[in-house]
């Protein structure tokens, strides 16, 4: 059976919403212990990446012009890190490749 | 305080939003497309983007959806993914008026993102909430429209032009994770365990096992709580 979508987006909105609202309106602390400080400061890197990757070679449909897009986003962004910069590149990529190749 | 305070501290907070609003307008453009791809209507990206706020909970959001997820799946995985605006709001909180009332709490914790989060955490204190309503009145509609024009424009262009945006949102992610990691060799060998242990998940026969949405789960877990123990993260590093 099909879940339904709207379930999911009130589920999601939930969670993020009380992890969010919690330490404003509950707890009122802040957060001192290095080892969950230094646990979230990695999360968005690991999730990002795992998210990212491979996903990004399978995203526009053909595998070889999301190799090239992926390389060129990896260049672009350490030669020069701003992201709409990157984003465009590396979509001009998949598209040139895709008229040439 | 008086009422021109607060008209004066909205207007701020809706001038310091805007160019924080013109990139989410980009991001969310490129989940939209993301989101067309995944079967999502423009109405249902313009709710999940007004309730949500995310890009990583979206994006992951839409993974788990595709593949008919189970609820939970997807609760755990907003909750692991989001879980760092809890230490966002929690260094927030010490920012705010200690007799700011439960209401004017619960409005600001709604639009809590990492670029809100730095521009809110260095301002004067006690931070105004009225600073906080104008950053979020330009932000919100910012995001959710371009989300819904990402999912609208990805069913009118040409099918060469969308595969080429599919990858925008990613080259996005990409252009977030890896500038800090040319100064930070921890953070890149990180980067690349994660994205190598993604890859082998998704290959045959783990990913009959392990969904997208688990998988995000279990790898962050894991790998940011080996990092975090190895290594630690002191004061000056960390934001």
């Amino acid at each position: 059976m099909k879940n339904n979508v709207y379930v999911y987006i009130i589920v999601m909105a939930l969670v993020t919403y009380l992890v969010r609202v919690l330490p404003l309106a509950v707890f009122r602390k802040e957060i001192r212990s290095t080892f969950i400080k230094s646990f979230l400061y990695y999360v968005p890197y690991v999730t990002l990446s795992v998210m990212t990757f491979p996903a990004i070679i399978t995203a526009s449909g053909n595998t070889l012009y999301g190799l090239i897009g992926f390389s060129v986003a990896l260049i672009v962004s350490l030669i020069k890190g701003s992201l709409p910069l990157v984003a465009v590149s590396a979509c001009l990529a998949v598209y040139l490749s895709s008229l040439i190749i | 305080m008086y009422i021109s305070e607060k008209v004066h501290n909205f207007q701020r907070g809706m001038r310091n939003g805007l160019p924080i609003a013109a990139g989410y307008f980009a991001v969310s453009f490129s989940l939209g497309i993301v989101m067309r791809n995944a079967g999502l209507t423009p109405l249902d990206g313009l709710i999940m983007s007004l309730l949500n706020n995310t890009s990583a909970g979206e994006a992951a959001a839409v993974g788990i959806i595709a593949s008919n997820g189970s609820y939970l799946e997807m609760a755990a995985s907003q909750l692991v993914i989001n879980i760092r605006y809890f230490l966002m709001s929690a260094a927030l909180t010490v920012c705010l008026d200690p007799d700011l009332s439960l209401a004017k709490r619960m409005i600001i914790g709604f639009d809590v993102t990492d670029e809100i989060f730095a521009l809110l955490v260095n301002q004067k204190r006690p931070l105004s909430e009225y600073f906080a309503y104008g950053i979020a009145v330009i932000t919100i509609p910012c995001w959710a429209a371009g989300t819904t024009l990402g999912i609208i424009f990805g069913d009118i262009l040409p099918s060469s032009i969308v595969n080429a945006l599919s990858i925008a949102l990613y080259a996005m992610f990409i252009a977030v994770i890896l500038p800090p990691c040319k100064k930070n060799h921890r953070l890149l060998l990180l980067v690349l365990v994660s994205m190598v242990l993604s890859f082998i998940f998704s290959l045959e026969p783990i990913s009959a096992f392990i969904s997208e949405g688990m998988k995000i789960i279990i790898l962050t877990l894991l790998l940011s709580s080996i990092a975090a123990l190895v290594w630690p993260v002191r004061e000056e590093e960390g934001k």
